[in-house]
């Protein structure tokens, strides 16, 4: 068998594998919130609760409507959406312009309260969700074995973040959030409808949480938790990466994962500490971050 | 079409006006009136509550009272957003060109609120610098024709009032000078103005009237064809 640095080479591409999918979450998840600071200068904390509520909806319209995942990957995101926009309605816009802390406590005490009632409700144990037929098997490639859904979540992370950079970066509606992301009172006073926009934002931001969400639940355990334990890893590569740009926001999360996959191959125990390392570096050598602009 | 301004049309009242910002008290009592097709002056010394004056009117302070009428709607209780769906089109003091956008989006960003605008092609006809660097970052143009820029966005969306804040703030007399230019034909196209400027000489052949801002209040009206006679009170209140 082939070896690299002593590791055989499936070995190490299953890892390279698990990594861009773990980057690949990691990109969608940063990219929300990058989206969600630039407009609304709130870091926010129940993203993670998000990521998990598409994940439950998956499996809940599932096992009680019999909703298949194709459906899921739909209606999920859409009914976060909403609920995303319900919480940005009711409660983001009381503290709109209060110093960071506010929202940041308000969305954390938010995510604690979604995780407590559904911890309540279906326990921490994890919940089934078993994989749709067309994924069964995967591709036999020489060097290593490509199951067919993990290429589909890659496949599909790539589409919505290439997707989401064309609308901002290229479109009209792109350019009243990058316009509003530096001065949104003056775009109201240009007739833009400044609050809808805002809730819009939040609302899209929170889909592509519960978009990552549903594609997590085929293969990773999904419980009322689950969003805590990224969203830590997140942050850190929100810090990396440099909020409010979201090609940064993208590339890094992927970087991260392969990152992340890497140290696992090469030095396990250090894997689930070496992308807060490159935390601390980057916020040593570039404090705003890689992709961020200069303060 | 009908020739000439509709003088007695009275598109901006405003009356007893106060404005705050948190507990600072900015504005006290201002009342002013501006005809349709006039252009007005907001003159003063610095703090004296011009710029103040303008946001207020777009709903851009923390709070206000008193009355604001724009072409007979009573628009206190209007979300900012609503303000300039009324025909009105704020330039703000330094500029507001986002940098994040190429000058094409920032000109073509403010939705256009009335019809009667001015084409993409007038406008790039009317400032020929802005046509060719029109993909270049917002705020990577000069001065001059970044302030170009900012008066040209609110020229497309068919506003009929245009709030202009310091125009000529820091600019080369030989722009300065095209901007007179700009400001004539626009008001021979029927345009209210109300200008607040620092440059007394820019303004003054311009304008019809003029207000006087002091602390927070207006202390003197006067017409173009008052200027000469009383041309000393001005001095003093401008300290020139």
């Amino acid at each position: 068998m082939t070896m690299i640095l002593g590791v055989p080479v499936a070995v190490l591409f299953g890892q390279l594998l698990l990594g861009i999918i773990n980057g690949a979450f990691y990109a969608l998840l940063s990219l929300g919130l990058a989206v969600i600071f630039g407009l609304l200068k709130i870091i926010n904390f129940a993203h993670g609760a998000m990521y998990m509520m598409g994940a439950m909806a998956t499996v809940i319209m599932f096992d009680a409507l019999g909703i298949n995942y194709w459906v899921a990957l739909f209606v999920a995101p859409v009914i976060v959406g909403c609920f995303g926009m319900l919480i940005e309605y009711f409660l983001l816009r009381r503290i709109a312009g209060q110093d960071h802390i506010y929202s940041l406590l308000l969305t954390f005490g938010v995510a604690l309260m979604i995780q407590g009632i559904l911890t309540n409700i279906y326990g921490v144990s994890g919940m089934r969700y078993s994989m749709p037929d067309l994924f069964q098997g995967g591709f036999k490639l020489d060097f290593m074995y490509l199951p067919y859904y993990r290429a589909w979540v890659i496949f599909m992370a790539l589409v919505v973040c290439f997707g989401t950079w064309f609308m901002i970066e290229k479109t009209k509606l792109g350019a009243y959030l990058r316009a509003g992301t530096e001065d949104a009172q003056l775009m109201q006073g240009f007739g833009i409808n400044v609050p809808l926009l805002i809730s819009l934002t939040y609302g899209f931001g929170v889909m592509l949480a519960a978009f990552a969400g549903v594609l997590a639940a085929p293969i990773y355990s999904v419980n009322p938790v689950m969003g805590s334990n990224i969203l830590i890893v997140v942050f850190a590569v929100v810090v990396i990466g440099g909020m409010g740009s979201i090609a940064g926001a993208i590339i890094t999360g992927l970087l991260m994962g392969v990152i992340e996959g890497l140290t696992k191959t090469f030095y396990p125990e250090f894997s689930s500490a070496v992308i807060f390392l490159v935390m601390v570096i980057v916020l040593l050598i570039r404090p705003s971050g890689l992709f961020g602009k200069e303060a | 079409m009908s020739q000439g301004p509709e003088k007695d049309y009275e598109q901006l009242r405003v009356a007893g006006l106060h404005a705050f910002y948190g507990e600072s008290h900015i504005l006290h009592g201002i009342d002013l009136v501006v005809h349709r097709g006039e252009l007005v002056t907001l003159l003063g010394r610095n703090g004296a509550g011009r710029s103040t004056t303008l946001k207020a009117i777009m709903n851009m302070v923390g709070r206000r009272t008193g009355s604001i009428m724009i072409n007979g709607n009573e628009t206190m209780s209007c979300q900012p957003h609503h303000i300039a769906r009324l025909g009105v089109g704020y330039c703000p003091e330094h500029r507001g060109i986002f940098s994040a956008l190429n000058v094409h989006e920032n000109l073509t960003l403010p939705p256009v609120v009335r019809s009667g605008g001015m084409s993409l092609e007038e406008i790039y006809n009317m400032f020929p610098n802005l046509y060719e660097r029109r993909f270049s970052q917002g705020t990577k143009l000069s001065g001059g024709e970044q302030q170009m820029l900012a008066m040209a966005r609110i020229l497309r969306t068919g506003a009929n009032m245009l709030l202009l804040d310091e125009i000529t703030e820091g600019l080369a007399p030989v722009i300065v000078e095209k901007l007179a230019e700009v400001l004539v034909k626009l008001k021979n196209k029927g345009l209210t103005i109300v200008l607040v400027e620092q440059n007394f000489h820019f303004a003054a052949p311009l304008a019809d009237r003029h207000y006087v801002m002091e602390h927070g209040q207006i202390v003197e009206e006067i017409s173009a064809a008052e200027l000469e006679s009383k041309q000393a009170v001005l001095d003093n209140y401008l300290g020139v």
